[in-house]
């Protein structure tokens, strides 16, 4: 790549954009109907043991996403507790598009379940306790009643998920590596640029998730207002 | 509509506070009547199955909705028991159609109220296509009545459905509860601390303090005429040596 070419966007940066968005796309579907019931479960119920799954919950908003990245490699590994028996299924996660997602699905997951639970909380169970006493089935509470209420929060959390999951760099690079082409992303390309003295492409590579993650996140800010009271 | 509920030895710790009541009502119109505090809206939960009695025995007509010995609990879906709390907890997500018709059974098999009859004389026809945020405080007070007798309940439960509304639609509210009770003679267990309400919609009145039952009777047997407001408790029903003091209304 030469200097004037930093500027234009190549097949590998394509690949990075495209696997980026998708990616956390899948991470934010893939965690959406736990992230709401875990958030459910934390704003409705008392049970033993729930201030530990709070804790646990949290953990990726704290901890070094390198650490993170470092347990699922860990745990996905072909020596891991879930990579064995994954391999022995002939299904590989580690150094594949399957572990980006994988980081990004942990990394954003706080996100989802924050945002579901402000909501479940701002609309307190009275709705759905009325509900019950209009005849209505537990199963038809929660579609008809308690998701419909919620949504804004919902999908508020599910966009803050998405804008953390593309820019996550330090749990993808570790799970999935930064295969040009392959697994890299936006960040991680972006840190190639920075190693191999492309800086102008890094910039504009930064450009660009400004942009998504500005847009992501006045989006979700906006929906998180409107669901408070 | 007949409903005889039968609430038998039944009692609730919640915290430091201890709900035991055992009584038998008639069908009719049923006041509770307490200062704030004094364990109306849980009597009213554990009616509904909102709440969870530790002990006792809960029967309507012949149903048993909960026998805490057999470990008999019918879950509030199945009960029939329409509820209208203080802060009635419409469904923000609908409109006011949406809400009416939330419990209406999809095949109107005949029985009083329909849907149609109850939005007429709650007058809700201007209002069925309006959000619920842009209703006013006595348009929401109908809406919700709406909804809980829709759903076609053996017995209505009102938690202070007037709170929060001015002189006028108080009485306006109150003129509606007595067109429905004309109307359909919905049996209905009424919550307020105004003796005024009650004087004029009730049956009989039970006196309920510190989550004990301390009185019950016709209104008359309970209430004394006086200036402002038009009715309060009797003096002496209002202190007891045991039970404290009640707030007059």
């Amino acid at each position: 790549m030469d200097s004037s070419s930093d500027l234009q966007l190549t097949a590998s940066d394509t690949h990075a954009i495209v696997l980026t968005l998708v990616s956390a796309l899948l991470a934010v579907l893939v965690d959406l109907a736990p992230g709401v019931a875990v958030a459910w479960l934390l704003a409705r119920k008392q049970w033993p043991g729930k201030s530990v799954v709070e804790t646990l919950v949290a953990l990726p908003l704290v901890l070094p996403p390198v650490a993170t990245g470092l347990l699922l490699l860990d745990l996905l590994g072909r020596n891991g507790l879930l990579g064995g028996a994954l391999e022995a299924l002939a299904f590989e996660i580690v150094f594949t598009w399957k572990a980006v997602a994988v980081a990004m699905a942990v990394m954003s997951f706080p996100f989802i379940v924050r945002g579901a639970r402000i909501a479940f909380e701002a609309a307190g169970d009275r709705p759905e306790q009325v509900a019950a006493t209009l005849g209505a089935s537990p199963l038809r509470v929660l579609f008809s009643v308690t998701l419909p209420i919620a949504w804004r929060g919902i999908t508020a959390g599910a966009v803050m998920a998405y804008a953390r999951a593309l820019g996550e760099f330090g749990a993808v690079v570790l799970v999935a590596g930064n295969i040009p082409g392959v697994t890299a992303t936006i960040s991680t390309t972006m840190y190639n640029d920075i190693l191999t003295g492309h800086d102008q492409h890094a910039l504009l590579l930064a450009a660009i998730s400004i942009v998504l993650a500005f847009a992501l996140i006045l989006t979700g800010e906006q929906l998180l207002r409107r669901t408070l009271p | 509509m007949t409903s005889r509920l039968v609430l038998r030895q039944v009692e609730i710790a919640l915290g430091a506070f201890h709900l035991a009541i055992d009584v038998e009502l008639q069908p009719g119109c049923v006041g509770v009547f307490g200062p704030s505090g004094a364990g109306k809206t849980t009597l009213l939960e554990i009616i509904t199955g909102l709440r969870r009695a530790r002990k006792g025995h809960i029967a309507l007509d012949d149903a048993v909705l909960t026998d805490v010995e057999s470990r008999k609990w019918i879950p509030p879906h199945l009960r029939r028991i329409g509820y209208v709390p203080q802060d009635l907890a419409l469904f923000p997500h609908l409109n006011v159609r949406g809400n009416i018709l939330y419990g209406a059974p999809k095949s109107n098999n005949g029985t009083e109220p329909s849907v149609d009859s109850l939005i007429e004389i709650l007058d809700l026809g201007p209002l069925l296509d309006r959000r619920i945020a842009g209703l006013s405080g006595g348009e929401r007070q109908r809406v919700a009545l709406a909804r809980a007798l829709s759903a076609k309940p053996r017995l209505l439960l009102l938690d202070e459905p007037l709170t929060g509304l001015d002189q006028d639609r108080k009485d306006s509210v109150l003129e509606y509860l007595r067109q429905l009770r004309r109307r359909w003679a919905v049996p209905m267990i009424y919550i307020s601390h105004q003796a005024d309400e009650m004087a004029d919609l009730c049956d009989e009145i039970l006196v309920i303090r510190d989550g004990k039952l301390a009185a019950r009777g016709r209104p008359g047997d309970i209430f004394e005429p006086a200036e402002r407001p038009a009715w309060r408790l009797k003096r002496a029903l209002c202190v007891s040596p045991e039970q404290g003091h009640v707030e007059e209304a």
